[in-house]
């Protein structure tokens, strides 16, 4: 993976002593809050309801073991023993003291880490695929050109005060984990007549308060044309993005308002000339990344034993049949490993935790971890004849939870607990409906249902792309859950249709025992998804479900 | 007789560790709700406001929150100003451990 060389090293440092002369004269008096503010968001310093928040970002996701383990030290140094991550393959720290943080940015740049660019009008944390360099079905490797994207949206000295934030995904497979269409930019890796890889561009994605599917605006764009055909992009938003209105700044609504057709020819026109300025140090550059993504030496072994295991314990059968994917290394298998015990909090993983998983990236993993936008932790290198000794320490660690993609891996955003933003609280919601789905030991039959919650209408929660999204509100003093049905965030991406009427955080579990129960009644067949029975039977039948008295009475006066 | 005014306290963060505080009636800030100023006037809620705008060395972000009074001392009205006198609901960590 991608070594910082000097010229990283020294602007990461260059920006701790710089911060730590700001967090100085903020306390010294010499800076007020309002200077001082936006200093510290730059560097992905928050205030939130009952302490500091520090975002660092975990590039693409991609983390290697020193890097794990450095992020364990910060969680029981400077914060209480743990870390969460988050649907934008984050990590977040929710109790650092303002006078520690300079030491804590000190700690990540000692192992390429930084929390630059984590909040701010900017180009955030480049996402990818967290399956990137594994995948059975990828194109390549995404994460060179994410980390290409890295270097130059890292104080681009044009596109640090944009309009708004501003997202990038990048996916080199065809099935898209990294919800690309909900971007600002989605980078989706094809390939053109004569089978050169090159990026589906997509733009103007985006969920929060108006939640819109990207549009294509260019089918085919050659590799080589990537920096500068994003750099046309983002200087037409940078002109073009409302700046009067907070709510209109986003790309989505400069690309609803004025067209996907105009924004095109603007974004053609730019890039017409940009274009002749990259005389090709971006591809020279772009080589010698690729030179730290090379594949790992994978080995060929055989995999009786892990057969073998599979028929002695049925634990690890359950385990390995619910948290593999395929790999597309003969032997191997992706190992994705559940932050989402049942009744614990999403994402969140104690220091002990993280190290487990960084010893297990070391012995088995090939050195390679990934944060997913769906909080958990993945090991994408792992021979089958390791298997049954991963899990075992998984196991020891608690984290063997056997859930991916079930009922109980539930994305969910901090919420009321810690955002200041939050209207509601999210994490006891997801934690409440992951241990009645345990207690009614069905997840396994009802099979692929993606639930996501969002504390608020900004959507970190992802909840329009979620099968079932929920979203918390403020409804005259009181949490008030709204749920949507039939989102989905993967290629097919569709914004969830609102159900109906919110329901009370005490009625808002039922609610969905009931959806899920209803589904297992209206499936043709085990193998029809909740999704595609949803998608089948369109609204009616699942609003009759969560509202059963309003449907009782419609029946009623009908007769 | 002018408008009905919800009784406040005055609230924010504090700047080193960031967590809930309130302004009391002898002009510090305090970690326990019940130890706040019940301001129960909008004209003195105003100038009392100010006092605390005018010491950020200590308070970031203040601002009036609703509140009423209890046995003892205010106590909040609003959801979101209950949590922050307590913390998060995931785990015993913040005020409702530590103060």
């Amino acid at each position: 993976m991608y070594v910082y060389n000097d010229f990283d090293e020294a602007f990461v440092r260059e920006r701790v002593a710089q911060f730590r002369d700001q967090v100085e004269r903020r306390v010294s008096g010499a800076l007020t809050e309002d200077e001082f503010k936006p200093l510290r968001l730059m560097n992905g310093l928050y205030l939130q309801l009952h302490a500091y928040m520090l975002r660092v970002a975990v590039p693409y996701g991609t983390l290697n073991p020193v890097q794990m383990r450095q992020l364990a030290y910060l969680a029981e140094t400077y914060d209480k023993g743990y870390g969460h991550f988050t649907t934008r393959q984050n990590i977040q720290y929710n109790w650092p003291k303002l006078a520690d943080v300079p030491d804590m940015l000190e700690a990540l740049a000692d192992v390429g880490m930084h929390a630059i660019q984590t909040s701010g009008n900017t180009i955030r944390n480049v996402t990818a695929d967290h399956f990137a360099g594994a995948a059975a079905d990828e194109i390549e490797d995404p994460r060179p050109v994410a980390e290409l994207l890295r270097q130059w949206s890292t104080d681009h000295p044009e596109f640090q005060f944009l309009p708004r934030k501003f997202k990038i995904a990048v996916t080199g497979s065809p099935t898209d984990r990294a919800v690309t269409k909900a971007h600002d930019i989605g980078l989706r890796m094809v390939r053109d007549a004569s089978g050169a890889p090159g990026f589906e561009v997509i733009v103007g994605g985006g969920l929060g308060r108006t939640p819109m599917v990207g549009k294509v605006l260019r089918a085919f764009l050659p590799k080589a044309d990537l920096l500068p055909y994003c750099d046309a992009i983002v200087s037409v938003y940078n002109l073009l993005g409302r700046r009067d209105n907070k709510y209109k700044a986003r790309i989505k609504i400069t690309v609803h308002e004025n067209g996907i057709d105009t924004i095109r020819s603007l974004v053609e026109a730019k890039f017409a000339e940009l274009r002749p300025a990259f005389s090709g140090f971006d591809q020279q550059l772009l080589t010698q990344i690729e030179g730290h993504f090379a594949p790992p030496a994978f080995r060929s072994a055989p995999t009786d034993s892990y057969e073998a295991a599979r028929l002695a314990n049925p634990a690890f059968r359950s385990w390995s049949d619910t948290n593999l994917s395929a790999h597309k290394a003969e032997g191997y298998a992706i190992v994705s490993i559940s932050i989402k015990k049942h009744g614990a909090t999403p994402g969140d993983a104690t220091a002990d935790q993280m190290r487990v998983m960084a010893d297990l990236a070391e012995r088995f993993g090939h050195g390679e971890l990934r944060i997913s936008h769906e909080q958990n932790v993945i090991l994408p290198h792992v021979h089958k004849s390791d298997l049954a000794a991963v899990y075992a320490a998984l196991r020891e660690a608690d984290l063997a939870t056997a859930n991916i993609g079930l009922v109980s891996d539930i994305i969910a955003c901090p919420g009321m607990d810690y955002c200041a933003l939050a209207t509601a609280r999210s994490i006891p919601v997801a934690q409440e409906i992951a241990t009645r789905f345990e207690e009614l030991k069905l997840e396994h039959e009802v099979g692929p249902l993606k639930i996501k919650i969002s504390g608020c209408i900004n959507a970190c929660g992802h909840h329009h792309v979620g099968h079932i999204g929920i979203l918390g509100l403020d409804r005259a003093g009181v949490e008030n859950y709204q749920i949507t049905l039939g989102g989905d965030g993967s290629e097919d991406a569709t914004i969830g249709e609102r159900a109906g009427p919110g329901f009370s955080a005490d009625e808002i579990v039922p609610a969905i025992e009931r959806l899920v129960l209803g589904y297992l009644d209206l499936r043709t067949a085990p193998d029809e998804t909740f999704l595609q029975t949803y998608r089948r039977l369109g609204m009616e039948p699942f609003k009759a479900l969560l509202y059963p008295t309003s449907a009782a009475e419609e029946k009623a006066n009908a007769a | 007789m002018s408008r009905h005014f919800t009784p406040k306290v005055i609230t924010a963060n504090d700047l080193m560790l960031g967590d809930a505080i309130w302004l009391t009636e002898d002009d510090r800030w305090t970690r326990d709700i019940a130890q706040a100023e019940l301001i129960e006037d909008e004209a003195h809620a105003t100038i009392r406001l100010l006092l605390a705008q005018a010491r950020p060395e200590i308070a970031v972000g203040p601002y009036l929150a609703d509140a009423k009074p209890g046995a003892a001392g205010p106590q909040p009205i609003h959801f979101r100003e209950a949590f922050r006198t307590r913390g998060p609901s995931n785990y015993a960590h913040g005020k409702q451990v530590e103060v």
